[in-house]
């Protein structure tokens, strides 16, 4: 039971909290006052979180407190590691890489072929209407249960978002520059490596992005569908079937911080890469 | 009204225009297909060829090349099903089998579109209702805003086992918790795109709002609104199919009974190839109808507002 004065002293909290993001967020300033509102907001969900299932005593089975997650995850460090290894390190990096360079060399290959071009453009855009995800069984059975399978349905996942994508951003090259070109006289590959690729960059950083969650996704999908003994949806789907729910939550931050860090890096690398584009000097 | 020019009667020179058109359009298209049915036939011989090897034919007795590839056309469970086996599952599922039997795939389609199209609706409305308060809400704005587009460099779909458990323990079961899964998977995508797209509108004509007197009400209804709809429906799509893919992953746990996903998982256990593409067949139609059904609705929107 709670005492008496808990819901009232709860109340105050969240009044303090409230009060709290409010004037935080009315703070004139730059990114960095938005980017505190924002973090002041989740970590008062995460004081709320820790004292209502601690005060309730919410079941853990329904929503562990965020330090028994944070403790779970300390205790399976090894092998909440190992799972990441398995399913990012090997699974996601691999076909997301060989998936975003297959789709961005086909791109460039039908690039001079409009009949191609025509053919394959609409094919791969109604791609995104289907649940690609849906070829996991079958990977599983050629490539068996190991990482390969995985890295085969991230590829499929990951390809086609990269040849539109690449398709569309070399067509983004402005006229008056590919007549400049035309102008100077410059062969085909020329135009291609000095104006269309570079004008091509944020189309294909967007790719690279969207397909960083799409890989993640498509990796911890196929372990549900069958995987060894580690790997972060091996972990997610056994340990929710034992209700071991703490270890569930901790490999699911293990997947988040991952999916929110390989953003924040291509962000940094299409700054790095295409610091001249209008879309990257605004923003 | 559309303006008919008197003068455009000849439509033999349209009707050819149109059937060139085809040609150019379409013609291309047809032949990338073709050659993904081409290129399905030989990798169901190549990969199939090692299997009828050892199981079909009599090696000893010796076989001819052709005997070869008819086995590996007509095997029990391929590695590759050929892509007439597949037609041929896929149509008597659906001829030889009451709709109400798990035999029947559109029994399937049923239960995970039904899951589906509700958690859209739930997702979509939520969505529209969070944008609108964030908009108007410069505290929503700065403190739940970042953390709706960090979410979606998050693979979401991860947590579907856990709001199984949860649901699960709370006794809902069936298509509640599939339709909730659907549902946040369609929210983030509308959320994000709405903020977007009640933001478009210039100063200008924020500004011409106010000069009228105009509510904020007014001003959401009549401005906000409106020039919204080009930012939703693709978010609507994408939400779409992210919610399939969601009803599908949900129905992975659950014991697997009814649903496109417990049809691809039952298949994959019993080594059933051919009903796991079948099935796969189905869920892409299901896929491209639904998608298919909101870019219907937003051309009817978007020209009944007298856009393009």
């Amino acid at each position: 039971m709670t005492p008496a004065w808990f819901w009232p002293a709860m109340l105050l909290l969240a009044l303090v909290a409230g009060y709290s993001v409010h004037r935080v967020a009315a703070l004139q300033g730059g990114r960095w006052t938005g980017m505190a509102t924002a973090a002041l907001f989740g970590a008062w969900v995460l004081v709320f979180w820790e004292i209502l299932v601690r005060a309730l005593d919410v079941p853990r089975v329904l929503l562990p407190a965020p330090s028994l997650v944070m403790g779970s995850m300390g205790d399976h460090a090894p092998k909440l590691w190992g799972d990441f290894v398995q399913t990012v390190g090997k699974a996601v990096l691999i076909g997301w890489a060989l998936g975003c360079g297959l789709g961005f060399c086909v791109a460039v290959a039908i690039d001079r072929m409009p009949f191609l071009q025509r053919g394959l453009l609409p094919v791969a855009s109604l791609t995104s209407a289907i649940p690609l995800v849906g070829m996991a069984p079958i990977a599983v059975m050629w490539f068996g249960f190991e990482w390969p399978s995985k890295a085969a349905v991230v590829v499929l996942m990951t390809f086609f978002p990269m040849l539109v994508s690449t398709l569309a951003g070399l067509q983004a090259a402005g006229k008056l520059e590919r007549e400049l070109m035309y102008s100077y006289a410059a062969s085909y590959p020329r135009t291609l490596l000095a104006l269309r690729l570079p004008a091509a960059l944020p189309f294909i950083f967007g790719a690279l992005k969207v397909n960083a969650t799409l890989a993640l996704i498509g990796a911890i999908v196929a372990e549900f569908f069958g995987s060894p003994t580690s790997g972060l949806g091996f972990r997610i789907s056994t340990e929710a079937a034992r209700m071991n729910m703490p270890l569930v939550w901790g490999a699911i931050v293990v997947a988040a911080v991952t999916g929110s860090v390989a953003y924040a890096l291509l962000v940094q690398l299409e700054r790095r890469a295409a610091f001249w584009h209008p879309s990257v000097r605004e923003g | 009204m559309k303006c008919v020019k008197p003068w455009r009667t000849a439509t033999m020179a349209e009707s050819r225009t149109w059937s060139q058109r085809a040609v150019h359009d379409w013609l291309p298209v047809a032949v990338v297909l073709l050659s993904v049915v081409i290129a399905w036939y030989v990798a169901a011989w190549a990969l199939n060829a090692p299997g009828a090897i050892e199981r079909v034919l009599d090696e000893e007795a010796g076989y001819t090349q052709l005997e070869l590839f008819e086995a590996t056309m007509t095997m029990e469970r391929p590695l590759m099903p050929a892509p007439h086996q597949v037609a041929m599952d896929f149509y008597e599922s659906l001829t030889e089998w009451p709709v109400d039997s798990p035999r029947n795939l559109i029994y399937h389609v049923l239960v995970t579109g039904q899951s589906t199209l509700l958690g859209f609706v739930m997702g979509t409305a939520l969505g529209l209702l969070l944008s609108v308060l964030i908009v108007h809400s410069r505290t929503l704005d700065k403190a739940l805003l970042p953390w709706i587009v960090a979410s979606q460099t998050v693979p979401v779909l991860a947590i579907a086992p856990i709001v199984l458990v949860v649901l699960g323990s709370l006794g809902f079961s069936g298509t509640a918790p599939k339709a909730f899964i659907a549902m946040y998977l369609c929210f983030f995508p509308v959320t994000v795109a709405m903020v977007q797209g009640l933001r478009s509108p210039q100063k200008i004509e924020t500004e011409m709002m106010h000069t009228y007197a105009a509510s904020r009400w007014q001003s959401l209804w009549l401005l906000r609104l409106p020039a919204a709809l080009p930012f939703l429906f693709p978010a609507l799509r994408v939400g779409v199919a992210a919610g399939l893919v969601g009803a599908m992953v949900a129905e992975l746990p659950t014991g697997a009974q009814a649903g496109l996903g417990a049809r691809l998982l039952t298949g994959s256990y019993y080594g059933q190839t051919v009903q796991i593409w079948s099935a796969l067949v189905m869920s892409a139609l299901l896929g491209l109808a639904l998608t298919g059904a909101v870019a219907g609705v937003e051309r009817l929107v978007l020209r009944s507002r007298g856009g393009v």
